[in-house]
């Protein structure tokens, strides 16, 4: 990496490294984060606000800068999590694709090894899945869902928390270029 | 258009990817109303373009006939007016047959409420001649007809049998000259002749000067011509001309006023009151008398109802029941005592505007049966008719007073 930590901007998408990691690593990282969503609130109540998933996908779309690989996982995460909730099919699908694709799109524009942007970006799609996971429930499903402005936005803050600690940890399995 | 793919590929797929799981979300969910929400959307697209559709077709269709493809319109208009021209005739053969139906009824009505015996007949022809006032009727010797009966309607009498046929009876007219009958003022009991002239007037002869007629007043059969009874509408006066010695009076006859096919022959004539009341042409419903079961309130004294004959019958015979005395019985037996009558507070009988003489001493207090009429004919009958008054009302207003009329003169 040989590109400075004070830019955020990239003068060109060429400035930006693209990572890469091993498949098992894209399959199996994102299966372990639907795991512990569905698994692990069972024994840890507070842990249900984390969102693991989205995150999961934002952190691959970012650092691979590959739009379509980064629409297509956030649909098959988004399916995953639609099959094992009470949502019909779709609604974390479409939701999940477009974070994968924006961020992914994001990605090629910001330095997204900073720590901050990392912060920032986790802060913005998570405020993104939740609206627009609102506005497809309301629209497509005609269900009065409550949109929480306030503890929608601590929520963000602390899965921008737990999703810096998480990419610093996903860092470690790219591959060695 | 491979490079405007590879230019916009990743939101190419990024639109199949969403298309594709908004289809999964549309066959996966329904609606409130358990529809699956891709049928709702599939509806809900195609519907509009359907409906542009078929206005753009019907509206193409519509055009070339309307405007493009007239060929048949002339046809077309040709059998609807033919279409037209026959409802019309079959609209004026039902009036004429609703018509027909409401006389029919109302002859019935009259042949059922009249003492007199009747035969209804249908006028079948014209006499022959453009000024003919008879007609043919369809009821004969064979069915009792026979010369010098009388012709009526309930509206009034319409001439007379002047000949008998085995299936058919000549009928002349109320307006032909050779018809004459005797008539009767309704107001100052005038009595005079009446003559057909030729015309819808018909004249009354031999009404002294010294008698008041006026124009308005209606005369009835007065039954001095052995033809007519007494107490049919005859018809209205017209106009009054003093004269010497007797005045000249027309009159229009009422007997032929709604036209003529179905009639009444008088085969045994049964003499009537002359009406007291006006004569309306048309008969005056009255609605039955509401329930008396079970509405105390509004229960009504049966001294109190019908007319005063009524009133003062009811009050005989409450007498003659208070003192077990039975009408009807031995005519040579013990009378009533008519003197104890019941005594309202103001002083008059009970049930009565006047109080009625008694019957005489050792007369029997006849109150009078359905039909029966006095065994002399030279005297006037007790008027004891059986009818209730909405019945007699209705008969006075059809211009048939109840039985028991004054007697033959």
């Amino acid at each position: 990496m040989s590109y400075s930590n004070s830019r955020i901007l990239l003068s060109s998408q060429r400035e930006g490294q693209v990572s890469r990691f091993r498949a098992w690593v894209i399959a199996v990282v994102p299966l372990l984060a639907i795991l512990f969503q569905v698994y692990v609130p069972l024994f840890f109540q507070f842990l249900s606000f984390l969102e693991l998933p989205l995150l999961v996908v934002m952190y691959f779309a970012i650092m691979r800068r590959n739009q379509i690989g980064a629409l297509l996982l956030g649909a098959v995460v988004g399916l995953a999590q639609d099959s094992l909730s009470k949502n019909p099919l779709g609604i974390f699908g479409i939701v999940n694709t477009l974070v994968g694709y924006f961020a992914a799109s994001v990605g090629m524009r910001l330095d997204v090894d900073q720590g901050v942007i990392r912060l920032l970006l986790s802060f913005f799609f998570y405020l993104f899945h939740q609206l627009m996971k609102w506005v497809l429930v309301r629209a497509l499903l005609g269900e009065q869902l409550a949109f929480e402005v306030q503890k929608t936005l601590i929520l963000a803050l602390l899965n921008a928390v737990v999703g810096v600690s998480l990419f610093h940890f996903l860092d470690k399995l790219r591959e060695r270029s | 258009m491979e490079g405007f793919l590879n230019r916009y590929r990743s939101i190419t797929v990024l639109l199949l990817v969403i298309f594709a799981q908004l289809i999964l979300v549309a066959v996966g969910a329904k609606t409130k109303q358990d529809v699956r929400l891709i049928r709702v959307w599939s509806i809900t697209a195609v519907s509009p373009v359907a409906r542009f559709l078929e206005g753009a077709r019907g509206g193409g269709i519509g055009f070339l006939r309307r405007y493009v493809m007239l060929h048949d319109a002339e046809n077309e208009n040709r059998r609807l007016r033919d279409e037209n021209g026959k409802l019309k005739l079959d609209n004026i053969f039902l009036k004429n047959e609703l018509s027909r139906a409401d006389r029919a009824k109302a002859l019935e009505l009259f042949q059922t409420k009249t003492a007199s015996k009747a035969v209804a007949a249908t006028i079948i022809m014209m006499g022959a001649g453009s000024n003919s006032k008879e007609v043919f009727v369809d009821r004969g010797t064979t069915a009792g007809i026979m010369r010098g009966m009388a012709v009526v309607t309930p509206d009034g009498i319409v001439g007379i049998v002047r000949a008998a046929y085995p299936t058919a009876s000549e009928v002349l007219l109320i307006t032909d000259p050779d018809f004459a009958a005797g008539v009767i003022s309704q107001k100052t009991q005038a009595r005079g002749t009446l003559k057909g002239e030729g015309t819808t007037i018909c004249r009354v002869d031999y009404v002294p000067t010294e008698d008041k007629v006026e124009v308005g007043d209606w005369l009835f059969t007065s039954g001095d011509d052995r033809v007519f009874p007494s107490g049919f509408p005859v018809g209205i006066v017209k106009s009054v001309r003093a004269s010497q010695p007797f005045q000249e009076i027309t009159v229009e006859p009422v007997g032929l006023k709604r036209g003529l096919e179905d009639v009444l022959i008088l085969t045994e004539a049964v003499h009537q009151d002359i009406p007291t009341t006006p004569t309306g042409n048309q008969p005056i419903y009255i609605a039955p008398p509401p329930p008396l079961s079970g509405a105390p309130l509004t229960e009504v004294p049966s001294g109190s109802a019908g007319t005063e004959a009524d009133k003062l019958r009811s009050i005989y015979k409450s007498v003659g029941e208070s003192q077990s005395f039975t009408y009807g019985g031995d005519p040579g037996g013990r009378t009533p005592d008519f003197t104890k009558m019941p005594v309202g507070t103001n002083g008059q009988v009970t049930g009565a505007t006047k109080p009625a003489p008694p019957p005489a001493p050792g007369a029997s207090p006849t109150l009078g049966t359905p039909g029966q009429a006095s065994p002399n004919p030279a005297t006037p009958p007790v008027s004891t008719n059986p009818q209730p008054p909405t019945v007699r009302r209705s008969n006075q207003s059809a211009g048939a007073p109840g039985p028991g009329g004054p007697p033959h003169q």
